[in-house]
């Protein structure tokens, strides 16, 4: 359903320029959920932005469902790394997941009854009349993934969505995403840093290289489901798969021919 | 509790009125007639009318709400114009770069400077006043507000466009709200100019209002009536400060609630 192909991009001109992307192909099925790494700095947030029609790539093409992307895709919604700048403090929360309904044409009580239903799904039941700050930052990124839900996007992107929580929130919200997703029949890119993260949440595993970035490695992650984070994460598979990726990141090319 | 507090904070005024009072009864100079004697003209003046009028009289019936009436047009007139500019030109860098430097040669001319001008342009009257007003009022909201508009959060911005909003939605829910605490900030720092323009306004070229009264008591040589009006002016603009900050507090509750706690 997304395909990129040679996609790159070059911020700036001249001698200072810099490359972020250099030359990325990647397609996505349906219904899967790739989690990309890469080192820090490597063009992960340029690639998002490119999919996500923020930034237009200054060479290849992205397309969603057949189309090219060359503004903001209608079905598609993004769960951003830093919440408290992503939602709206002027609007309670349940607006704030309300909001976006009004483009499908939907009225009053059938956008706040989306709302309550996918404030529910992330177990904030009763939280539509607060407002956002009110909220601790795990929640707050879960009324980021309810507004997500509440918008029934084909494609769901995720920017670091769990990197400025503590621990143990993370995990919750890594089962919460698990949970949705089989939920919704929706295709998820969730971009992150941390290998363990990508490998305990992926189908799939997309490692890119330092700057410009390109494909270092495309590993399947077959692990038994349900997934549980303490079992899974014991697994020998697992293990081993996260080693793979930890060496695929850190630069060192053993083995790629494990990608499938 | 909070009687105590109030009382507390309060202390201070009548300790003040008291020793007023004594500096200037020992003082006997005319210029600075004793308070009680300017709160017996202030009554004379204003609250000794018939008491199915509220006990105003016919100045205060005449002068106040003529002058709240001007002071409120001007200000509510220059607040639609400076939001609506303002927010232009936060948005637009085109007509930023064409129409600031006007907004800079504008602002930097005192607005008395310019009653001549409404004078001629408009004679005498409301229109003249209002003018003046507006004029001397609109630039703190115009570049709060076009200051508040430049400044929404990049990423408030991508949000809506990742979730489609039209450009009227994103106006009134995202870019509106943002620069908000903005043009609160100008409203009531021009909310107070609006007081001070309104007096000089009248004293220029005027036949009521509180400007008008105060140099009507002037001429007359009539000080404790000339210092009842500042007090009346004074106390108005306590008022609308009060009111206003009701007011922004409600609105901008939100804005309170999250820099609280980020």
């Amino acid at each position: 359903m997304l395909e990129i192909s040679n996609l790159t991009h070059v911020y700036g001109g001249g001698p200072g320029a810099h490359h972020a992307l250099g030359g990325i192909d990647l397609k996505v099925a349906q219904g899967e959920l790739v989690c990309i790494v890469g080192p820090s700095g490597c063009g992960k947030s340029t690639l998002l932005r490119s999919i996500a029609g923020l930034l237009r790539p200054t060479g290849g093409t992205v397309t969603l469902g057949g189309k090219p992307v060359e503004r903001t895709p209608d079905d598609l919604a993004v769960v951003f790394q830093d919440y408290s700048r992503s939602l709206f403090p002027w609007m309670s929360v349940g607006d704030n997941v309300a909001l976006p309904l009004r483009r499908k044409g939907m009225d009053r009580p059938r956008r706040r009854e989306a709302a309550t239903e996918a404030l529910e799904q992330v177990g904030l039941a009763g939280a539509a009349g607060k407002y956002p700050w009110q909220l601790s930052g795990g929640m707050q990124q879960r009324v980021s993934i309810a507004r997500a839900l509440a918008y029934r996007p084909a494609l769901m992107l995720m920017d670091e969505p769990f990197g400025s929580v503590d621990a143990q929130t993370r995990e919750d919200l890594e089962d919460l995403t698990l949970r949705v997703r089989s939920h919704h029949d929706m295709t998820i890119l969730l971009i992150t840093h941390d290998i363990d993260e990508s490998v305990y949440v992926g189908d799939r595993v997309v490692v890119l290289s330092k700057a410009p970035a390109t494909v270092a490695g495309d590993l399947r992650v077959d692990l038994p489901g349900p997934r549980d984070q303490i079992t899974t994460r014991e697994n020998p598979a697992f293990v081993h798969l996260r080693a793979e990726v930890g060496r695929l990141v850190r630069g060192m090319r053993n083995d790629p021919a494990v990608s499938s | 509790m909070r009687f105590l507090r109030a009382l507390g904070r309060l202390w201070l005024v009548p300790v003040v009125l008291v020793a007023w009072e004594a500096a200037t009864r020992l003082a006997e100079d005319i210029f600075f007639p004793p308070p009680t004697t300017i709160a017996a003209r202030m009554h004379e003046m204003w609250f000794s009318g018939p008491a199915e009028r509220l006990w105003l009289t016919d100045a205060a019936l005449e002068n106040i709400p003529t002058s709240v009436g001007r002071l409120f047009a001007g200000w509510l007139l220059a607040g639609v114009i400076g939001v609506v500019l303002g927010v232009m030109l936060g948005r637009s860098a085109l007509l930023s770069r064409f129409i600031d430097p006007l907004v800079q040669f504008g602002r930097a001319i005192p607005p008395p400077a310019l009653l001549p001008f409404f004078l001629a342009l408009f004679s005498v009257g409301a229109q003249m006043q209002i003018a003046t007003i507006v004029f001397g009022i609109v630039w703190p909201i115009l570049l709060n507000s076009s200051d508040g508009a430049r400044h929404v959060d990049r990423q408030h911005l991508e949000t809506s466009t990742v979730f489609g909003l039209s450009r009227s939605q994103r106006l009134f829910w995202v870019i509106l709200p943002s620069a908000m605490p903005k043009i609160f900030a100008g409203l009531r720092l021009s909310l107070s100019l609006a007081l001070i323009l309104m007096v000089i306004s009248e004293l220029v070229g005027s036949v009521n209002g509180i400007g008008f009264q105060l140099l009507d008591a002037q001429r007359s040589y009539d000080l404790p009536g000339v210092w009842g009006t500042i007090v009346v002016l004074g106390v108005l603009g306590y008022l609308l400060n009060s009111v206003f900050l009701v007011a922004e507090r409600r609105v901008l509750s939100w804005h309170r609630g999250a820099n609280r706690t980020t």
